[in-house]
């Protein structure tokens, strides 16, 4: 299934690029980040500590553990720094 | 539902005068809290600016809910948020909130609930930019902590 995958910040920085469209089987956001790291170092690099990010199903916050279900766009962030 | 007005935004605001019009807005209301978050220089004055980088559609998605969540716990009649985004320097307003209540403290408790929800569940990511070179500012545990209040 095609979706969106979103990086901002640091991580957006890290892997190189704001946005892509992926092609993946993965059921859940654990699966998908598997699937991205072993793709490129820069993603395995992004990655490397995934309990310091944050992830948005389709703009809402969510976890690792959740499943992908019919999610058009993932998120993936650091920790917010608003105010 | 309150009127909620939340704005996300590049360009400056006038905080005095977005504070005169929010409580000439909800004047007879009783009670109005403002709090403007400022653009801090470091320790040394060495801050040449700050950028704000947000997710578009999540983010004014988020700001209501927190609004929201606001509203449906104190008594607030009426409720703004603005968060700029994007490069601004030391001193420069960065985002505001004000709420309205016929009683002073759900006025306090409601503004102090949005500043800790939208510190750390609005997505902005904050960066500094200084002669050194560029760093991103990283959230602080007690940002975190500080939702166990609520």
């Amino acid at each position: 299934m095609k979706r969106d995958i979103l990086y901002f910040a640091w991580l957006r920085e890290r892997v190189g690029l704001p946005r892509e469209t992926i092609d993946t089987n993965a059921a859940t956001v654990a699966e998908l980040v598997a699937e991205l790291t072993a793709r490129e170092d820069r993603y395995a690099l992004a990655f490397s500590d995934p309990g310091s990010l944050r992830v948005a199903l389709d703009q809402e916050l969510s976890d690792f553990s959740a499943p992908l279900g019919s999610t058009r766009e993932i998120a993936f962030f650091p920790p917010m720094t608003g105010g | 539902m309150i009127p909620l007005d939340i704005r996300v935004q590049a360009k400056p605001f006038d905080y005095g005068q977005e504070c005169g019009r929010f409580a000439q807005q909800t004047g007879r209301v009783g009670a109005v809290v403002t709090f403007c978050g400022i653009v801090r220089d470091t320790d040394t004055g060495a801050l040449e600016r700050m950028e704000i980088e947000h997710y578009p559609g999540m983010t004014e998605r988020a700001l209501t809910q927190i609004a929201e969540h606001a509203a449906a716990r104190w008594d607030i009649k009426a409720c703004t948020i603005i968060h700029r985004h994007g490069p601004m320097g030391p001193g420069e307003a960065i985002m505001m909130v004000a709420t309205a209540s016929p009683h002073r403290a759900d006025a306090f408790a409601a503004a102090d609930f949005l500043m800790d929800y939208l510190k750390s569940r609005a997505p902005f990511w904050k960066k500094e930019i200084t002669n050194q070179g560029a760093t991103w500012v990283e959230a602080k545990d007690s940002d975190e902590a500080a939702l166990d209040r609520w």
